[in-house]
């Protein structure tokens, strides 16, 4: 006999869960037992390192449909319907097979959301790459962007915006982030709870196969590292048709009242969502595994309990009402099989041609995973690389034109024209042409603005104030557009949560999430946590990504970022007070180290209220927030967009202390770029800074004045596609 | 005038394309893919989408549903077609329209605005264009054809062919001039606060063909 690695530990449990598991048992689990207890307690879906710090999160509020636990999180938008959302993270999948991992990703969080009954309206999504002038890195991004491009696409839920950032330390590690934006009549809306001893488990949509078995836990929940290519049978495959026949499916089946519950098939497949939607309904359920449709005959009950089969839902449906279910998935050319029913044993009892080949209490199985206490400890410094790509003592010129071009600040065109973002006929403003997306909602006579950001350098430098600009910087956005946010939601991607150093991250980049919604008064409607991005040179930058949805009454208002007429004054509002610190500058300069300020939430909060009421009484005719690279990079960008120079004088910040290059380049929350009338802009209490015409940048700022003529900073800003298809 | 949308499984502008011709001042209705029964139907749009998954080739299955052989008598008696970006694919492959659609020059989905000239008038007409498969080819011969006969509808504008179709071209007719397929959406440029409202000349000169 061999001595190996006992199966419980290739599973990724550690000896002590597995005693714990033995225990709550009263006996060993056999093997299709074990493989579903290491799918439900793994980090993946039983948030066992982060779910303590996550109680610290405000979620309540008034216009609060669904909170976190349900499969997305919906508020309320007025006349009877609601906006639903959720993002969740696809990094380890993409990481090894970019194409499908991004695909899936976009299928799964599409799922999340027609699985409450909202119809998907659009998508976003948060990128982070290695370098630019990595081979591996533009490999990742372009099997990603046409990923999403071609889920997204096919079918047909419009990809309005989101953000891409290249970084060093996401090289092994890249970040997906999907995000899917709903719309339901809110009384049609539906939980995940499985109730009614005797309703009947339908499994609806695609086959199951041997794809993606162990996804959860081999692949989500460990470290990437060697031998990642034998992972890759872990990355299940999509097919947006079967996924676009299935959303119209369960859509008809909603409206036409005919289900008690809806859940999606993610991560750990049957055996999350059965156990999920048991452990809801507060029941028991039974499942015969021989009546799973399948696309490989010879597959074990364990395999069938744990595939990861893309393109699934589980309904609980009234024995009655069954064969009406499966009419309407003929119709719509989708698998259904009535595959087992709810009980009243409190147990998940699996099956297989009525024999028990599993059976363990809900509780134990959903429930019953130790949740860990971090043991955070904050580094002794900057504990990422720092490498210079700006030759020392260059001209003010050339310090704007290389960060223009820099791939994290330069526009996105290239990616997102990859995208269909008007699909729906919702779409007002397309990425790029302002700084949140606004779609408009003609049943509920408003529109809704959705913004989605989280600058990891930032928030390596500072986990608790990088954390906090993050959520302003969303709001910001919102602010811009003329919108008032209603819910947040977030994926928060981190390093491996038993090290020291991302356990202080995770632990401090929480409580900057929770300061921060509490100040503005915006709840967290849900979210998603992704550990264990690490590659062989260490953790990725902790990055929150934050997403918010925000209302306004009238589309017709939203200002655009771009300057509008030469003439306009361009004035600076907002307490913003730029330094170099964690700026893309320090960057280019191998200059980065720890320490960040913290931003005044509430003098940021009193400067969004006064955009977004600007917005919407029309008295502006642009608004930008002061983002990555400053404000030199804000004007330009508000410049390029519109085709119209600026000249501009920025004593203004020099008046609050600011060096020329601080001025210029510093980055920090609470800056708002608007143009407009002169007095209009005088009577918000912005400072008018300068005007816009001409066909160059002008910008005073001491020593370090510069100009730039528009179509030199338009080919840096435009550089990305041609850097990326190298 | 009551213009019928077919609906196929895997169709995405299906429910915009209604929208459009609601807000042209027309109605507007789903036809399923199974229905062979147009009748009360003044005129039928083939969508956008990926109709079947676009699996085979865009429009390859889409093209032997029971909805297309109708369509393809309504278009015999002269009954008016619209066919847009997948369903312009379809028409082709269903031999409703002459040519046929490949790969983007570029190889990769692009989602644009783009300006068109309208043949004839010279009207410009800004509309987005969204697709893979965009780029019309057809002999030389053909394509000498179609021009003689007037059956090239809308050519790109300068500088806006980006998927490389021959001669430019974005839109054609039958010989009858009573079936149209484009690629660009028109039904997607009828709202000034979505881009623009150019899309609603396509629709009248759909329209016209009834009177």
């Amino acid at each position: 006999m061999t001595v190996g690695t006992p199966k419980h530990r290739e599973l990724g449990l550690t000896d002590h869960e597995y005693e714990l598991i033995v225990e709550q048992l009263g006996r060993e689990p056999n093997d299709v037992e074990l493989a579903m207890f290491s799918l439900l307690w793994s980090e993946h879906c039983a948030y066992k390192h982060s779910r303590k710090l996550l109680s610290r999160l405000p979620t309540a509020g008034e216009r609060v449909v669904m909170g976190p636990g349900e499969n997305a999180g919906a508020v309320d938008v007025g006349n009877g319907y609601a906006v639903a959302f959720k993002v969740e993270s696809h990094n380890h999948p993409s990481a090894v097979e970019p194409f499908e991992g991004a695909a899936t990703g976009v299928g799964g969080i599409l799922r999340d959301v027609f699985a409450i009954g909202a119809r998907p309206i659009a998508i976003l999504d948060s990128l982070r790459f290695g370098e630019l002038d990595s081979v591996r890195s533009r490999h990742l991004l372009d099997g990603a962007v046409r990923g999403i491009g071609h889920y997204g696409n096919s079918i047909g839920v419009a990809t309005v915006g989101g953000e891409i950032y290249f970084e060093e330390p996401y090289e092994h590690n890249c970040l997906v982030n999907a995000m899917c934006v709903g719309f339901a009549k809110t009384a049609e809306m539906v939980r995940a709870a499985a109730a009614g001893v005797g309703n009947s488990i339908v499994l609806m949509g695609a086959s199951t196969g041997r794809d993606g078995i162990g996804g959860a836990s081999v692949l989500a929940s460990a470290e990437l590292g060697d031998g990642d290519d034998a992972k890759r049978p872990t990355v299940q495959i999509g097919d947006p048709f079967e996924e676009s026949k299935l959303l119209e499916c369960c859509l008809e089946l909603l409206e036409k009242g005919l289900l008690v519950s809806l859940q999606d098939l993610g991560a750990a497949g049957l055996t999350s969502s059965a156990g999920e939607m048991a452990s809801a309904g507060g029941v028991g359920i039974d499942l015969d595994v021989a009546l799973v449709p399948l696309r490989e005959a010879d597959m074990e009950p364990f395999e069938i309990m744990v595939s990861e089969s893309q393109e699934r839902m589980l309904a609980v449906v009234e024995p009655e009402r069954v064969a009406e279910v499966q009419a309407i998935c003929e119709k719509w050319q989708t698998g259904s099989a009535e595959i087992g029913v709810v009980t009243d044993s409190g147990q998940i009892r699996i099956l297989k041609r009525g024999d028990v080949v599993g059976e363990m209490p809900v509780e134990a199985l959903v429930d019953g995973c130790p949740l860990y206490d971090l043991e955070p400890v904050e580094p002794g410094g900057w504990i990422y690389g720092n490498r210079a790509t700006l030759a020392p003592g260059v001209s003010a010129e050339d310090e704007l034109l290389a960060l223009l071009a820099a791939p994290s600040i330069a526009s996105k065109r290239w990616a997102f024209e990859q995208y269909d973002s008007v699909v729906g006929s919702r779409t007002v403003r397309r990425p790029e042409s302002a700084d949140a997306a606004v779609l408009q909602l003609p049943e509920s006579g408003n529109a809704i603005a959705v913004s989605i950001d989280g600058n990891g350098r930032r928030v390596a430098c500072n986990p608790y104030a990088g954390t906090v600009e993050a959520v302003l910087e969303c709001a910001q956005n919102l602010a811009c557009v003329g919108a008032e946010p209603l819910g947040l939601t977030n994926c928060l991607n981190f390093g491996n949560p038993e090290k020291p150093a991302p356990a202080w991250q995770l632990d401090r980049a929480v409580s900057g999430l929770a300061d921060a919604c509490a100040a503005l008064g915006v709840p967290v409607v849900g979210g998603n946590v992704s550990l264990y991005n690490e590659g062989p040179d260490g953790p990725i930058y902790p990055t929150p990504v934050v997403a918010m949805v925000g209302e306004l009454p009238d589309p017709a208002r939203v200002a655009g970022s771009a300057l509008v007429a030469a003439g306009d004054a361009i004035a600076l509002l907002g307490p913003f007070s730029p330094t170099l610190a964690g700026s893309e500058l320090a960057k280019q300069r191998g200059e980065l180290d720890a320490g960040l300020p913290t931003p005044d939430v509430e003098k940021v909060a009193n400067a969004c209220r006064v955009v977004r009421d600007a917005v919407r009484a029309g008295r502006v005719a642009s608004a930008h927030d002061v983002s990555d690279g400053g404000l030199a990079c804000a004007l330009a960008e508000s410049a390029i967009g519109g085709g119209i120079g600026c000249r501009v004088d920025l004593q203004p910040l020099r008046e609050r202390g600011c060096s020329p290059e601080e001025a210029l380049f510093g980055e920090g929350a609470g800056g708002f770029l608007l143009s407009g009338e002169r007095s209009a802009l005088e009577d918000l209490g912005a400072v008018v800074i300068g005007e816009a015409g001409g066909t160059t940048i002008e910008i005073a700022a001491g020593d370090r004045s510069l100009v730039v003529g528009l179509g030199g900073a338009e080919s840096a800003w435009r550089s990305l596609g041609e850097r990326a298809e190298r | 005038m009551i213009w019928g949308v077919l609906q196929f499984p895997g169709s995405c502008d299906e429910r915009d394309a209604v929208h459009a011709y609601r807000l042209a001042g027309g109605e507007a209705r789903l036809v399923w893919h199974e229905e062979r029964d147009l009748r009360g139907l003044d005129g039928v749009v083939v969508p956008g989408g990926f109709s079947y998954g676009d699996y085979l080739r865009a429009g390859a299955i889409a093209r032997f549903s029971p909805a297309m052989e109708a369509v393809a008598a309504f278009a015999a008696a002269g009954g008016p077609v619209l066919g847009i970006c997948n369903g312009f694919q379809v028409l082709c492959e269903a031999g409703l329209l002459p040519g046929a659609l490949l790969r983007n020059a570029e190889l990769r989905f692009r989602c644009h605005q783009v300006e068109l000239i309208e043949e004839g008038t010279g009207a410009r007409l800004s509309i987005p264009a969204k697709h893979g498969e965009g780029r019309y080819n057809a002999p030389n011969e053909l394509l000498d054809q179609l021009e003689a006969k007037g059956q090239v509808a809308y050519r790109y504008a300068d500088g806006h062919n980006s998927n490389g179709s021959a001669r430019d071209i974005a839109g054609v007719t039958n010989e009858r001039g009573n079936v149209l397929g484009l690629m660009p959406h028109p039904e997607h440029a009828v709202d000034p606060l979505t881009g623009s409202t150019d899309g609603l000349r396509v629709f009248e000169r759909m329209s016209g063909i009834l009177a």
